[in-house]
């Protein structure tokens, strides 16, 4: 019997985009109130496993055509080449650099490069958590 | 350049993480795993120079003060073994190349070797002991992923075994560190060093001091936490059961050393007393499965566990004779044992098999990999002037210094059982009658044997070069049994 996802499907639509801002805003906080990288990384995964739910594994390939395992690489990369930039000014490994900008639209800003170590963070998460949810789904 | 001590860790990290973007191109596989061993390699022979020039390197990640920031100190018993694990894993991966198969590479094996090597230099760097607890895991997860890589049934069933006891270990390191965080209040070595002297209450710090035992026998194999050791690594192909047995377990021992001589000093009379009564018992455990089999692999894989034993006796003695004994010994053992698994993995090739019964009379047929063989067996058992002789000799003069006598009878004993089970494998593989052989390109025989002969001839200089060095190994010894170095290096006031 062919079942029908209609209403399944209907609601993703709505909430898979509640879900992913509900991501980035735990992303940008994480400095000043509980979330960060890890988190906000397994909620953008969680929203993807939400798609895959309602639609299928090969659906959800033709939306987001993403290798997970080049992601993995590329956080890992921006984490590394984060912490590894203390070493060009010739200060100790991992020293962060941080200061205060008026932006046009937020007004005056702290911008820390703490925040680029928590992108390589997030995107590893969400790579690993989506290879192994991939992989398993699509093993016979 | 302050931050020179954490290349020998970064830069394999950063070609692990550059080889995950074309797992499928074989050639360029190989040339970057090459191109970052060798890299990795240069790196820690400057930083040896570098630490016996000016001394202890530290650096606090972060710009923080020392206690509160992560903490990686290089002193030269962390750069010896930094340096030999990187020669050896670059050897594993010249050897890997004709021998691993190209449905291994495309799947990330030079990645996970790197993130291995990654594990392995910061184990020995890292001057924080939780931050030693994450680059355990790092090199333990590597190995999970290369315990199993290829999928075969007998790796699949001793992977299972090897995850369970690995992780129980894991969970006891966690429980351990929270005990000696909840009594002392820090994590840093150093700070340690300083905080657990001034602490009353010696009983509840033997405890933890026995706990650490535990947690860092079952890395190390000792008795009688050794049991899954033979299974496991029995189970993978050559290349990674060599990078195993040359590096694996002799992170627990420098662990054991590092914490035995820098912090519980405080009972010596019976943590030091139980640690030279276990390694004993371990070394007889290794001789008694060393002699039973009739397997190529098997009498290498108990001669780890022999080994552990006689590098842990020399550290249980606490005398200058017994540590550098030890530094030597853990040094020579890495690089032999490496060498003797690359020779019996070709062995094994050319015969189909790893059963001595069925074999025979390789001298006639390749009497290089003969002669090669037996300089290394002699390497292992310790005769003069190879590379197993002065650490030994210096463990043993330890023990008679100090208060176990018996033990050093009973390495000089055991000394003969692991030359007879070396010998065996002569004697049965290298004599006698030729039997059957399977066909073996030259190409492929040469760049097997290649690694392996060039690691033998690295342990024949290690040891007739012994006088030279000797000053490297005895400035590690001193940084040993004078924690005030450490301290004074990572604190500096």
């Amino acid at each position: 019997m062919k079942t029908n996802d209609v209403m399944l499907q209907t609601a993703t639509k709505v909430v898979i985009f509640i879900i992913l801002l509900f991501a980035v805003h735990i992303f940008f906080t994480g400095h000043y109130t509980p979330g960060g990288g890890f988190v906000g990384g397994l909620l953008t995964a969680s929203a993807i496993v939400l798609l895959m739910l309602a639609f299928d594994l090969d659906t959800v390939k033709k939306i987001l055509p993403l290798n997970y395992v080049a992601m993995v690489a590329v956080g890992l990369l921006i984490a590394l080449g984060t912490a590894g930039a203390s070493i060009v000014f010739d200060v100790p490994f991992f020293t962060h650099a941080y200061d205060y900008f008026d932006l046009p639209l937020f007004g005056k800003t702290s911008l820390h490069s703490a925040a680029l170590f928590d992108l390589g963070v997030y995107l590893v998460v969400v790579g690993v958590t989506m290879t192994i949810i991939q992989t398993i789904g699509e093993d016979e | 350049m302050s931050n020179l001590l954490l290349f020998p860790i970064l830069i394999p990290l950063l070609f692990a993480i550059v080889l995950m973007f074309f797992p499928k191109n074989v050639s360029l596989q190989r040339s970057t795993a090459i191109a970052g061993a060798a890299a990795t390699l240069i790196a820690a022979i400057t930083l040896l120079v570098k630490v016996q020039n000016d001394g202890v390197q530290a650096i606090t990640l972060g710009s923080w003060p020392a206690p509160f920031g992560i903490s990686m100190v290089s002193d030269l018993l962390s750069v010896l073994l930094v340096l030999s694990a990187s020669l050896i894993t670059f050897f594993v991966i010249l050897y890997s190349i004709p021998t691993i198969g190209e449905a291994r590479e495309r799947s990330f094996y030079y990645s996970g070797i790197m993130f291995l090597l990654v594990g392995v230099n910061g184990a020995f760097t890292t001057g924080d002991i939780f931050n030693l607890f994450v680059f355990v895991e790092v090199l333990l997860m590597s190995s999970y992923m290369l315990i199993v890589h290829g999928g075969e049934k007998p790796q699949l069933r001793e992977s299972i075994k090897y995850l369970l006891v690995n992780i129980i270990s894991s969970a006891l390191f966690v429980s351990a560190v929270a005990y000696l965080y909840s009594v002392t209040g820090t994590l840093n070595m150093a700070d340690l060093a300083v905080k657990i002297p001034q602490i009353e209450s010696t009983g509840i710090l033997t405890l933890i001091a026995v706990m650490f035992l535990v947690v860092f026998g079952f890395k190390a194999s000792i008795f009688p936490l050794y049991f899954w050791l033979p299974g496991s690594y029995y189970a993978p192909p050559t290349p990674i059961l060599a990078l195993f047995g040359a590096l694996l377990t002799k992170v627990g021992v420098y662990a054991i050393m590092r914490t035995y001589t820098l912090f519980f000093t405080m009972n010596t009379g019976f943590t030091h007393e139980l640690l030279a009564i276990v390694s004993i018992l371990t070394i007889l455990a290794g001789c008694i499965g060393a002699l039973a089999y009739f397997d190529v692999k098997k009498i290498i894989i108990y001669n780890i566990i022999i080994a552990v034993g006689v590098i842990l006796f020399g550290v249980s003695q606490l005398n200058e004779a017994g540590i550098n004994g030890s530094i030597f010994y853990l040094v020579h053992d890495m690089l032999i044992k490496a060498a003797l698994f690359f020779l019996v993995g070709i062995v094994a090739v050319i015969f189909g098999t790893t059963n001595l019964r069925e074999m025979g009379g390789l001298m006639k047929t390749y009497p290089f990999l003969g002669w090669v063989y037996l300089i290394a067996a002699f390497g292992l058992a310790g005769i003069p002037p190879l590379s197993g002789f002065p650490g030994k000799l210096l463990i043993v003069q330890g023990g008679f210094e100090g208060p176990h006598f018996w033990g050093s009878i009973i390495i000089l004993a055991t000394s003969l059982l692991v030359l007879l089970s070396a010998m065996r494998i002569f004697i049965y593989a290298f004599w006698g009658e030729p039997r059957e052989t399977m066909p073996l390109e030259k190409t492929t025989y040469r760049r097997m044997l290649i690694p392996s002969v060039v690691l033998v001839i690295i342990t024949i200089v290690l040891g007739v070069g012994a006088e030279m060095f000797m000053p490297l190994i005895q400035g590690a010894g001193e940084v040993l049994l004078n924690p005030s170095i450490y301290i004074d290096a990572v604190l500096k006031e």
